[in-house]
């Protein structure tokens, strides 16, 4: 079973935002991590591949410094990797990432393609169903439960008001949801071992894509911080009568209820 | 040309769902600046009797496919009628809500039609013509303003609770569009093996008006009762934190946060929940947050409207008794 994972880095899940003069998001002295739900992708392919047989790549787009969640991954056991980095990848937007992953997988024989359901940094849960779309793969979103067997692939995902299960023909994309299992942290000799595992380093042009194919389709044209809310009242008095006046305070102050 | 705002209307047991109301609303909006026509897409199986109530709430068209093969969500499907149709009649704006369906059917539709997406949208303006849509980047501790400059047509994910509904306006009727529905069983790859439904008469966490929700001090999964109590008095869903999930009190279907559902009720009520970083991440966007918790230096208090320094186990109860009392009386 050859499986790819899609790895995002993206922001400390503490990281306090700020914007610099520029009024871009800073990047200073923020620690990077795994997209969170990329965690439970690795994992999960970490596992079908100690029950199955067979090799977990990872694939990763972005700045040089996602090399650390790279090798963070082949640590917890991934086989080897695939990295894009190039300047021209400044402003793309998940069209342009999608087709650079696409490019990549074209180029890589799978038979599973697992990501996290979306990334906690631009939350936009894009770019793992467009390249599904581009590779014409059939996909299970925001799964939680997932089984492979000869060819196919049945997993459960959340539905508003319950679970569906639903079955696709290898090769597919599943996106990966809090649920479905409990990442494993690197040991001492992963971290060891991955210092030997293959990266393999590649520039959009050795990738055979000029810049003008992943030109934005959208763009972001200013951000802004939320503006800090008025302090909030602390109800005076014992259990009942603050219950009795926050019924009131929501009822006839608010008007929520 | 492209023309035409669109918004693809979600259903559910016979029912138009408040969401696609809300993008109705967001659809005129824009159609009242531009002059355009707006359609609802209405998908399923056995649904002609929902076309009423679209134009009630604002549509122009609406474009119904009703057939078997629709009957339930599949994103090979619904891509696929949703794309063919777009590619035919060249819309230049479509709205999905931002909920399960509408997110999976999204990505790939704007895929296959070669465009950009905005997923998540807050909020939206239209500046010289030019449609911006605001978005919550790094869990709502930051916002971006967003366009699609050339790409048609502009396609963006809308969350739930943030446009209001328009006023259904008796007599108003859309024009009916049957799309005739050309779908092979080999277009499809998804077979639904199995739908689980939670029994629940409450409302789904997602869209919910009010939510009431537990973390560890709970501490234990019998307690719950006592917010399902209030919940049941003011018509709302229940949700947790993700300590109370670890523990195992419920299922992490109901977990709100970074890691959980991201929800904008118009009134959260945080029992015994900290506040942590990645909780706040899924729920500050609620208009009023309410915190019940016994530590006075808990985080919840920086975001809440109204709090009350206690045991939870005294001061929900009560709550629900008064609640019960003062909306018997209205
Ligand atoms: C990658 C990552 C993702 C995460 N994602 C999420 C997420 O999506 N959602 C989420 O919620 N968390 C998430 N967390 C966990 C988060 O960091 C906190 O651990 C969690 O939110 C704490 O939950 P809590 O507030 O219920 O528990 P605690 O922090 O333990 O707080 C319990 C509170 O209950 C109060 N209390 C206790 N007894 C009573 C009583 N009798 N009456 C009143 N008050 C009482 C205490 O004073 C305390 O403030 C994530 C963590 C990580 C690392």
């Amino acid at each position: 079973m050859k499986i790819a994972v899609l790895l995002k880095q993206t922001f400390d899940t503490e990281a306090i935002i700020s914007l610099d003069s520029n009024g871009q998001i800073n990047r200073q002295g923020i620690n990077l991590i795994i997209n969170p739900y990329d965690e439970f992708a690795i994992e999960e392919a970490l596992r079908i591949k100690e029950k199955h047989g067979g090799e977990v790549t990872i694939i990763s787009v972005g700045p040089p410094e996602i090399q650390d969640a790279v090798f963070q991954a082949l640590a917890m056991g991934a086989d080897k990797a695939v990295m894009v980095t190039d300047d021209a990848l400044a402003g793309t937007d998940e069209y342009g990432i999608a087709l650079v992953i696409s490019k990549v997988l074209g180029n890589q024989e799978f038979d599973l393609l697992l990501s996290g359901w979306r990334a906690i940094d631009d939350g936009s849960a894009q770019v793992a169903l467009r390249v599904a779309e581009i590779l014409g793969l059939p996909h299970v979103n925001v799964v939680t439960r997932l089984e492979i067997e000869e060819g196919k692939a049945t997993a459960t995902r959340e539905i508003e008001g319950g679970y569906e299960v639903i079955e696709v023909p290898l090769p597919a994309l599943i996106t990966a949801q809090k649920g479905l299992n409990e990442p494993r942290y690197p040991t001492m000799k992963g971290i060891m071992q991955a210092r030997k595992k293959p990266i393999k380093k590649l520039s959009l042009d050795e990738l055979g894509l000029d810049t003008a194919k992943i030109h934005p389709k959208v763009k972001t044209t200013s951000y802004f911080l939320p503006t800090p809310k008025p302090e909030g009242k602390i109800i005076p008095g014992g259990p009942a009568e603050a219950a009795r006046e926050l019924c009131r305070l929501m009822r006839e102050e608010a008007k929520v209820i | 040309m492209a023309k035409g705002i669109w918004i693809f209307a979600e259903h559910r047991e016979g029912k138009i769902k408040k969401l696609t109301y809300e993008l109705l609303s967001a659809g005129r909006k824009i159609a009242e600046k531009t002059g355009e026509e707006v359609s609802a897409l209405l998908f399923g199986k056995g649904i002609s009797g929902l076309v009423d109530s679209l134009g009630k709430y604002g549509a122009d068209k609406v474009y119904l496919a009703d057939n078997e093969k629709l009957a339930k969500y599949t994103t090979d499907f619904y891509g696929k009628m949703l794309s063919e149709l777009a590619k035919k009649n060249q819309p230049s704006v479509i709205l999905l809500g931002c909920t399960v369906l509408g997110r999976d059917l999204a990505a790939r539709v704007a895929q296959k039609l070669n465009t950009g997406l905005i997923s998540d949208s807050i909020g939206l303006e239209l500046n010289n013509g030019q449609l911006t849509f605001v978005r919550p980047i790094y869990a709502g501790k930051a916002f971006a303003k967003v366009v699609c400059p050339e790409a048609r047509p502009i396609m963006a994910t809308i969350r739930p609770n943030v446009f209001v509904p328009g006023q259904p306006q008796a007599g108003r009727r859309a024009e009916v569009v049957t799309v005739p529905v050309n779908l092979e069983k080999s277009d499809l790859r998804q077979i639904i093996k199995d739908v689980i439904m939670r029994s629940s008469t409450r409302p789904e966490l997602t869209e919910a008006k009010i939510i009431v929700s537990g973390g560890r001090g709970m501490k234990g999964p019998e307690n719950f009762k006592i917010l399902e109590e209030l919940a049941d008095v003011l018509g709302a869903a229940v949700g947790a934190s993700r300590a109370a999930v670890d523990s195992g009190w419920i299922d992490h279907s109901f977990q709100v946060g970074q890691t959980g559902k991201t929800v904008a009720p118009t009134l959260y009520i945080a029992c015994g929940i900290s506040g942590s970083t990645m909780h706040l991440a899924g729920m500050s966007s609620s208009k009023y947050i309410v915190a019940i918790n016994n530590d006075p230096d808990a985080n919840i208090f920086k975001v809440a409207d109204y709090g009350i320094v206690g045991d939870l186990f005294e001061v929900v109860p009560v709550l629900t008794e008064e609640c019960k009392k003062l909306l018997a009386t209205q």
